[in-house]
């Protein structure tokens, strides 16, 4: 049984469609990953699943429940990790981990030590009894994080978590999450980092314009839409269109972005020992890896980075 | 307990007892309301010593510049009893009622829109027609306590002729809910604050004030401006407040329309601020 069933999911925002009837399933300690550029409708999506934004359309059961009718049973199960935090500025850290959980009607004895245990997890301990206007916006976010598992959610729903974390404490995080999902949490999230839902993601859907555009595991994503390796090339902007027709020539497949041109080729070493053979003289050049991110430029004929 | 033995190898720290979740939305579903005024108590604490220091600052200032220092120039007695007594009645409940205003504007409107604390309570299983009814619980509790001090600094000052007079205090709370609630489920309302606000301070609470029968009966006014005091909270708490203080004669039906008057606002207010909230928060 999934614990998230979507079928025909859709928001309208008077005239505008912000979820164009997405169908999904989120399976029992899965991870699931939202990926979509800016705008697509993953926050939205996330919204109807509390329960705390009306679908125009379709159905959708979290929990065998309807978010809609059933928001606080659905809710009492769920952690939300919202995309921008909703922290009480004047209060401490850790008051505010104990605000949050007072409103899912848990006692005192189970919220002291427990706001003990987050503070660790959210490495946030020594900041404990300092007011949240007071820490850094990086620690804002582990806290917003820590506090989305006051109530031992089945589900934890992450929009964008890592965004305004460092590379250390992003890996960390990751690491955290991952041992989460071992616990048996279900983890929903969505990110722009392409890195970020390889490690993360059992399972993805791309989201382009409100619409699932792709699904799968992140390596058979890659596998289905991109081709083994990639060779980037810059020639400087000048130069970058003029030499399009002529790499077009040596391979399948070419984009050609603002400052550099990607190759699709499985044997990409060999493609750029032909580039320089050929005295095309790139002022830089790397073969590596199909990524994510070449999924999306597939499928959606933009870039994602932030 | 088995789950968390099973998984400790690779414990992320957070500990997983078994929490009966159906049990929390059942808790929530009954009480969510009491649990989100507990959260305003605690947000309002850091700013618990201006607001001590003001609800003890204001009724010397009033009670020493109305009742004693215009006291003193008006002649003989007003509805049969020494100017201090007629005026401090009114002098409370317009006082308490003046703060439930403060509250039912920016505290609200600012809620949604810069600290975020509907949208951190709306991610719980806590509803939003809760936090409207836990905010009005949580500032009724408050202006309780606003009342009763006030009452206390009138007692020193002699303005309370009996013991009945300390029913005052839920009067006042009672009136100041009366413009609370309304203005919140406005407030609920605003996207943009332009001047809606300066609106409702210059336009509303001042000439309640000055107009309500607070410093002189509203019999005393032209006809033609009465109807201020017969839909405003305040008059009609001052009413109120003056028959259990000094027995003022009220015809009963009179006094059943105060009462009333103030339920109805109070009613009808959490009523539109039970949906303008949800309307906002759910979209
Ligand atoms: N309350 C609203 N009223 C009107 N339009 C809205 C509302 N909320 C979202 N939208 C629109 O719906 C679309 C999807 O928004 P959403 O926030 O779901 O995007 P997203 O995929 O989360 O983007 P991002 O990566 O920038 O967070 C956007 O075009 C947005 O403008
Ligand atoms: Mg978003």
């Amino acid at each position: 049984m999934s614990v998230i069933e979507a079928r025909g999911l859709t928001k309208k925002f008077g005239d505008f469609t912000a979820v164009d009837a997405i169908s999904f399933e989120v399976a029992p300690g899965e991870s699931f990953g939202l990926l979509g550029p800016n705008g697509a409708g993953k926050s939205t999506t996330m919204r109807m699943i509390g329960g705390t934004s009306l679908r125009t359309d379709g159905t959708l059961t979290v929990l065998g429940l309807d978010p809609e009718t059933h928001g606080p049973e659905v809710r009492a199960s769920l952690g939300v990790v919202p995309q921008q935090d909703s922290l009480d500025e004047e209060l401490r850290a850790r008051d505010n981990l104990i605000v949050y959980g007072r409103y899912f009607g848990l006692p005192m004895d189970y919220l002291k030590p427990k706001a003990d245990e987050l503070l660790e997890f959210a490495q946030l301990t020594e900041k404990a009894n300092a007011k949240v206007s007071a820490l850094s916006g990086g620690m804002k976010r582990r806290l917003t994080i820590a506090r989305g598992l006051v109530n031992e959610p089945r589900i934890l729903l992450l929009d964008e978590p890592t965004t305004g974390l460092d590379p250390q404490a992003r890996h960390i995080l990751w690491d955290r999450l991952f041992r989460l999902k071992e616990q048996g949490v279900t983890l929903v999230l969505t990110t722009h980092f392409m890195d970020e839902a390889e490690q993360l993601c059992d399972r993805l859907v791309v989201i382009d314009h409100g619409r699932i555009v792709a699904e799968g595991a992140p390596q058979a994503l890659i596998r289905q839409y991109s081709t083994r390796e990639v060779v980037e090339v810059r020639f400087g902007s000048a130069r970058n269109a003029e030499m399009e027709g002529v790499l077009r020539e040596m391979t399948d497949r070419i984009e050609v972005l603002p400052d550099r041109i990607l190759l699709y080729d499985d044997a990409g070493e060999a493609l750029l020992d032909e580039i320089n053979r050929r005295g095309l003289n790139p002022l830089t050049s790397l073969v590596r890896r199909s990524s994510l991110e070449d999924v999306f430029l597939r499928l959606t004929g933009r870039s994602l980075i932030d | 307990m088995t789950r968390q033995d099973a998984v400790a190898p690779v414990s992320s720290g957070v500990t997983f007892s078994g929490l009966d979740h159906v049990e929390l939305a059942r808790r929530t579903r009954r009480w969510g309301w009491l649990h989100y005024s507990r959260y305003r108590q605690a947000a309002e604490k850091p700013f618990f010593w201006t607001a001590f220091v003001t609800a003890i600052g204001n009724p010397v200032l009033y009670l020493v510049a109305m009742g004693m220092g215009l006291g003193s120039l008006v002649q003989g007695d007003v509805d049969g009893v020494s100017y201090l007594w007629f005026v401090a009645p009114g002098l409370l409940v317009a006082t308490v009622v003046s703060t439930g205003a403060q509250f039912g504007t920016w505290p609200i409107f600012g809620g949604f829109k810069w600290m975020k604390n509907y949208l951190a309570a709306q991610a719980t299983p806590v509803e939003p027609w809760q936090m409207a009814v836990g905010e009005g619980l949580a500032i009724s509790v408050r202006m309780f306590v606003q009342a009763f001090l006030f009452w206390l600094i009138g007692l020193a000052f002699g303005a309370w002729p009996g013991a009945a007079s300390l029913l005052v205090v839920p009067i006042a709370m009672l009136a100041s809910m009366a413009m609370f609630t309304p203005l919140m489920a406005y407030s609920a309302t605003l996207e943009e604050e332009g001047l809606q606000f300066n609106f409702v301070q210059r336009l509303i609470v001042m000439p309640m004030f000055l107009f309500a029968g607070t410093f002189f009966p509203l019999a005393s006014m032209p006809a033609y401006l009465q109807w201020i005091g017969w839909v405003s909270p305040m008059w009609h708490g001052t009413q109120l407040a003056r028959i259990v203080s000094y027995g003022m004669e009220n015809p009963p039906w009179l006094t059943v329309v105060h009462v009333v008057f103030l339920v109805g606002c109070i009613v009808g207010g959490l009523l539109v601020a039970a949906r303008t909230f949800t309307r906002r928060l759910v979209r």
